[in-house]
């Protein structure tokens, strides 16, 4: 096909996503070409996909997919502006709209598609707009910034991106579907009901079975839309979303085959009706079927790069099925969602209260996986992908594949893959090419990345890739690395198995025996924190004290300034007058500012270093202790009043709390820990939010364990109901023991769970049968934590040689000008940097109201 | 045995503060000094048994507050570094250089000790 002398000239028409990919692929192929880009927009190719995040921040330099330098460097001609007008099919040539000529010897058409626009009567107006390239998205920022509504024309996948970025701009948005439902293509009825109240509970408003008939001029607003059943909504902009049309001109223009619905026909190789002239992505109709999604458009480029350089390659169809987050809510359609195939069954699992829908189809033999949807909840979708698309036998009950976490639920192991599942559709990476990889050296997801390109695409199948790698790594007994840093090649857990077996008592000693280097901020603490769990000496002996966190040498949280907080110990939440006036007259002595905070303490913020101890000692002296809330350890216990004083209270629950968190304090962990207790099932405490949670009962105690508010809430589950209050202690030295020894650094008690495996019904094994035979050690480790408590900042003002490290310099008893306040609402706050006078002493002065 | 951090060359005329002893120094952490109005973090770590000491600005560019000497230390790949406690960003105790940022770094001073007295050159 490349005639030896001069180098075939390929013509490429629009560079869009899937027209870069055949530049990028042809480059790659290093066959004897010359390529040249004509471009229609006025930049080269960009992420379409991504488009979206334009309006969560990111520039158009952002989306770019290449350069003019890049190509340059490739030696390939771009023009942009390039509008090409007609194809010469008799000479072999193309004009654009500017009058210039190029000749070709293979012409490829990648002009994608074009938003269609309803003819409806006004809608060529000014602020009428669609969503599909960087200048529209230019002009719909320009029209959002004068409307104060929006409305979306289309309820499809694009609309609701489309909704999203209105409702971004801040704009009252709307959505208007002429179907009943959203998402009709992809979603069945009852998922897109579901999807409808989830974005509805957002904010945006969705219309269904509407059809709009004109855009007139509006009362309240710049329009009015009418609808056909007489009803009618105002809105300042309006934005088309209602399906795209392939852009077939040229090819119409040149009389190439054309299908019914528009379209230019390619056969296997993405030849059109010309031999010499090929179509892919968008504008391509293969099969009578256009596809809408890049990775075939990607797979058509590659597929026409193969033929031009004589390979055999064949485009054989795509699987359309698709995952996203659609603001915010997870969406995912899997092959026949519509149960089209016949003798199709389903099984459908709907969850309205959390507003989690999926339906699972199989064919009539309940064998082979058909299609799904999922809507609220997409982690299955890796999962039913697979079974679908490489038609892995189902197993004996299928709708555990759906059902949240049961405990049957077979998670599809990257083992059960054949070679052939595509792992990256994006990029056309099947397991076996990921094993190929691994077989050649590659010998991390990194490596893989590089070799193979999986997951440089849109980044759907990074968690698939990870699983995948890891276990052809395992399989070949490479060890994936778990080591917590450079300096131990262990894991958190194995390091405290180290120091407890070998009774190891300083980190010097560990890193000389286990590791190497000096260690960082990662291994000391976790070191600290193991050290203290097992022996639980006081922290800031020389040995210890370089291992610290800062906030646990100074005992106290560093603020953004370089202050510190103060958070005494207030066990349950239960404080006595005098306790508060102390806290009042340190707060005023101090100038310190004061909160109460979400753990049902007090919070006195600002204290400068070398304030510390006198503040502690004032403290100390009124009966406080120090609070950890700057320690993974214990923080608070929170209580409800319960029994004595509330009506409905079955228990004492602040007696409870007050036992439970003096038992507790100063038990230092892999991350915080927080309980609560309540007094009855009303759960005014929240217990079910806490790490430890105990909720009254007539007979005596319901113990939940493992909840998290934070960043990722989770439930506590409920471990064990009734129980007397020492069965109780005994259950919580257990698991909390438990977790102190096998957690990872800086897991909280919800991910430890997540992870454990056979989860709440093993670790029920462990504590309340003795499954494993440790109890009587869990038990004996917590006596011993226990007894060797001491308040960290009594022994720290005891101690001179200690308090000598609250100074801001050695050599001065000056104070750190830096630091300076300003006053708000009668306390001090942090100067901002704009408000700090240079080089003055101390803060400008409070008004004290 | 201790050695000393010393990046001068003859030429530069330095003068030395006496800032402390020995003592007051903490083995594998810092403390702040204040020579010519400005704040130094001075740390001694224990490298292969030997002490080294070093000194740069107590100012962390980033948080921009005076907290550096209260960082935790450590090394990468072998040279030592401490970690900002505000943000965690690691300083190059040789250079001052930041690890995570380019553009960002922080002065270094020089140190010597004459018998157990501590002295700052700024
Ligand atoms: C002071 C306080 C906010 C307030 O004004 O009310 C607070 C303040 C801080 N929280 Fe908190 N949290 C406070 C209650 C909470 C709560 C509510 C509760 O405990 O009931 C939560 C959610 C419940 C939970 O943890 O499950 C909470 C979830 C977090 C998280 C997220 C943890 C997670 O698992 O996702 C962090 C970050 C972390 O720990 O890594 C955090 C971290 C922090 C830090 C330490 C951030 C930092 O490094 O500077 C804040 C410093 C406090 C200080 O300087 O003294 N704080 N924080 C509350 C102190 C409670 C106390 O008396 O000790
Ligand atoms: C907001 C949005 C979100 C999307 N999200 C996803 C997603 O999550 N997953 C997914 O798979 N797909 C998604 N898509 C679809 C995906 O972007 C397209 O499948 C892909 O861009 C098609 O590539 P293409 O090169 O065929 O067409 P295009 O990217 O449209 O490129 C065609 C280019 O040709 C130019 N052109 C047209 N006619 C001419 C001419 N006569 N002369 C010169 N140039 C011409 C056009 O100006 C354009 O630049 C999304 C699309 C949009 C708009
Ligand atoms: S929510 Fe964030 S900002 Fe507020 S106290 Fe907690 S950590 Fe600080
Ligand atoms: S599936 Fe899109 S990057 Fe892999």
């Amino acid at each position: 096909m490349t005639s030896l002398d001069s180098k075939t000239q390929i013509v490429v028409v629009g560079n869009g996503m899937v027209g870069h990919h055949f530049v990028e692929q042809l480059h790659q192929s290093d066959a004897n070409v010359e390529i040249t880009v004509l471009c229609g927009e006025s930049r080269l190719a960009y992420d379409r996909v991504y488009l979206s995040s334009f309006f969560s921040g990111a520039s158009a330099d952002d989306l770019a997919l290449t350069t003019p330098a890049q190509y340059a460097e490739w030696g390939v001609h771009v023009f942009t502006n390039a509008l090409v007008t007609d194809i010469d099919r008799d000479n072999n040539k193309v004009t654009t709209s500017e009058g210039q000529v190029f000749s070709y010897d293979k012409l490829v058409l990648a002009t994608g598609s074009y938003p269609f626009v309803p003819p409806i009567p006004g809608n060529e107006q000014e602020h009428c707009l669609v969503y599909r390239t960087i200048d529209d998205l230019l002009a719909i920022e320009a029209s959002a910034a004068v409307s104060k509504v929006g409305v979306v024309v289309g309820g499809g996948l694009l609309g609701l991106e489309a909704a999203n970025a209105l409702k971004q701009a801040g704009l009252d948005t709307h959505v208007v579907e002429f179907a009943p439902q959203l998402m009709a293509v992809q979603l069945d009825q009852a998922g897109g009901t579901v999807l409808k109240d989830k974005i509805e509970a957002l904010g945006v408003k969705v219309h269904t079975q509407k059809a709009t008939q004109a855009i007139e001029a509006g009362d309240t607003c710049r329009y009015k839309m009418v609808f056909a059943d007489g009803t009618a909504l105002e809105t300042d902009m309006i934005l088309f979303s209602a399906g795209i049309r392939p852009s077939d001109q040229l090819g119409r223009k040149s009389a190439l085959t054309l299908g019914e619905r528009g379209g230019i026909v390619i056969d296997n190789h993405c030849v059109t009706s010309d031999p010499n002239i090929y179509a892919v992505g968008e504008c391509a109709l293969w099969d009578n079927k256009i596809f809408g999604l890049v990775a075939p458009g990607y797979t058509m480029a590659r597929t026409a790069v193969s033929h031009i350089t004589g390979g055999d390659a064949e485009f054989a169809g795509a699987d359309m099925s698709t995952k996203l987050k659609l603001m915010g809510v997870e969406v995912g359609s899997i092959g026949d969602a519509h149960e089209r195939t016949d003798g199709a069954l389903s099984y459908t699992y709907l969850n309205q209260p959390e507003g989690v829908y999926k339906k699972l189809v199989v064919d009539s033999e309940q064998k082979h996986v058909l299609g799904a949807v999922l809507v609220g909840d997409t982690s299955d979708y890796d999962t039913l992908l697979q079974y679908a698309l490489n038609k892995i036998e189902l197993p004996e009950h299928p709708e555990s594949l759906i059902l949240p976490s049961s405990d049957a639920a077979p998670a599809l192991g990257a083992d059960a893959l054949p070679n052939t599942a595509s792992i990256c559709s994006c990029l056309n990476v099947t397991k076996g090419d990921i094993v190929t990889a691994i077989e050649g050296g590659c010998c991390s997801v990194a490596d893989v990345k590089g070799a193979t390109k999986a997951s440089t695409g849109c980044g759907g199948c990074a968690a698939l890739l990870k699983n995948v790698v890891d276990n052809e790594l395992e399989k070949r007994g490479v060890a994936v690395s778990k080591a917590i840093c450079e300096h131990f090649d262990y894991t958190r857990q194995e390091l405290f198995h180290i120091v407890k077996v070998n009774g190891i008592r300083t980190f010097d000693d560990l890193l000389a025996q286990h590791g190497e280097g000096l260690g960082c901020e990662i291994c000391k603490p976790a070191v600290g924190s193991i050290l203290a769990s097992v022996y639980n000496d006081y922290i800031l002996k020389a040995s210890h004290l370089p291992l610290q966190d800062t906030n646990d040498i100074y005992l106290g949280n560093m603020q953004k300034d370089g202050t510190y907080s103060v958070v005494p110990r207030v066990p349950g939440g239960e404080i006595t007058p005098d306790k508060l006036i102390l806290l009042g007259e340190v707060a005023k002595e101090y100038n310190l500012y004061t909160k109460i905070t979400g753990g049902q303490r007090i919070d006195l913020f600002g204290a400068r270093v070398e304030h510390l101890p006198d503040i502690w000692e004032k403290l100390v002296a009124g009966g406080f202790e120090t609070g950890h809330a700057y320690a993974k350890a214990l923080r608070t216990v929170k209580s409800c009043v319960g029994s004595t004083w509330c009506r409905y209270g079955v228990q004492d629950s602040v007696g409870t709390a007050i036992d439970l968190e003096n038992r507790y304090k100063g038990l230092r962990a892999p991350h915080k820990i927080k309980f609560a207790v309540s007094g009855c099932t009303r759960e005014c405490a929240e217990a079910q939010s806490k790490d430890i949670g105990v909720i009254a009962t007539e007979q005596g105690w319901n113990l939940y364990v493992c909840g998290n508010g934070g960043m990722k809430p989770r439930h506590a589950d409920l471990f064990a109901t009734d129980l007397d209050t020492k069965t109780l202690i005994k259950y919580i030295d257990r698991v909390l023991m438990f977790y102190v020894k096998t957690a990872d650094r800086l897991q909280r008690t919800s991910v430890w769970m997540d992870n454990l495996e056979g989860g709440l019904a093993y670790l029920q094994d462990v504590v309340i049968n003795d499954a494993l035979g440790i109890n009587a050690e869990l038990e004996a480790q917590m006596d011993t934590v226990v007894e060797a408590y001491q308040c960290e900042w009594k022994t720290t003002i005891e101690n001179p040689e200690s308090r000598k490290r609250f100074r801001q310099f050695v050599n001065s008893n000056a104070s750190d000008t830096n630091i300076q306040f300003v006053s708000e609402r009668g306390q001090v706050r942090p100067a901002t940097e704009a408000e700090k006078v240079v080089g003055k002493e101390q803060f400008i002065p409070v008004s004290v109201v | 045995m201790t050695a000393v951090q010393n990046r001068l060359t003859p030429e530069q005329a330095v003068q030395w503060h006496y800032v402390c002893k020995t003592s007051d120094l903490v083995t594998n952490s810092g403390v702040c000094a204040l020579v010519e109005s400005q704040q130094v973090a001075i740390f001694s770590l224990k490298i292969n048994g030997e002490t080294q000491i070093f000194a740069i600005s107590n100012y962390d560019p980033i948080g921009k507050a005076n907290v550096l000497y209260r960082g935790l230390l450590g090394s990468i790949g072998g040279a030592p570094v401490v970690a900002s406690p505000l943000y965690k960003e690691h300083y190059f105790l040789e250079t001052g250089l930041c690890k995570e940022h380019d553009d960002v770094s922080v002065t270094t001073y020089p140190v010597k000790l004459e018998g157990s007295n501590v002295f700052v050159g700024a």
